[in-house]
């Protein structure tokens, strides 16, 4: 098995998409609804991960 | 306040549903493929695999359940049960003898980069992840969702 080392920003990324088609797929009814929600969890992953980092960035003085 | 109350769905008979939801945990999406929602069961196998996958490259740990106090018995018995749910990615992984970093030495978390602890959330999550389309298969199975 290849190592392979990945900085936060790129393995919080992979973490957003994969969790993202998953939730999308288990939870609505029609494809419709499960790409939107897809696209919606995963805008929502990005903004807490930017939103966070920059708040401990602001705090951290 | 007007209260609603849920109606409550009668338990389906155990051979509709047991045989999805078992396949499910096996194999990723497997519950899918077999209640012949290929396209559902694809995304969730590739999903589901290359969190895993991801999990083993980065060196992830896999837990062990381990008793003692309530905070260890919980993080460790909850990730061991994490981990289970990824099915054959597991068992695989058990069985080809896959180690994860050397986490021991006092130099531990000075030197080493945090990558192996996401590695370790990544194997958690994927087996978390497998359990949420085990339990869509199911409700698929029982009629109570397309």
């Amino acid at each position: 098995m290849p190592k392979m080392t990945l900085d936060h920003f790129e393995a919080a990324f992979l973490f957003a998409l994969f969790t993202s088609v998953v939730l999308g797929v288990v939870t609505k009814n029609t494809d419709r609804d499960r790409l939107h929600y897809g696209v919606y969890t995963f805008a929502c992953f990005l903004i807490a991960l930017f939103g966070l980092g920059w708040l401990m960035y602001f705090g951290h003085g | 306040m007007v209260k609603e109350k849920e109606e409550r769905q009668p338990m389906p008979p155990v051979g509709t549903w047991a045989p999805a939801v078992a396949l499910g945990w096996l194999i990723p999406g497997g519950g899918h493929f077999l209640l012949k929602r290929s396209g559902r069961g694809t995304l969730l196998l590739v999903s589901i695999t290359a969190m895993f996958l991801f999990g083993l490259m980065m060196r992830g740990s896999l837990f062990e359940p381990q008793t003692g106090d309530l905070l260890t018995t919980l993080i460790n018995t909850g990730g061991f049960i994490g981990d289970l749910c990824a099915g054959v990615l597991y068992l695989l992984a058990r069985m080809f003898g896959y180690a994860s970093a050397d986490v021991a030495g006092p130099d531990f978390l000075i030197h080493t980069p945090p990558v192996h602890d996401y590695g370790t959330k990544f194997l958690v999550t994927a087996g978390l992840l497998n359990l949420l389309a085990m339990v869509d298969a199911f409700e698929i199975a029982a009629g109570r969702k397309e």
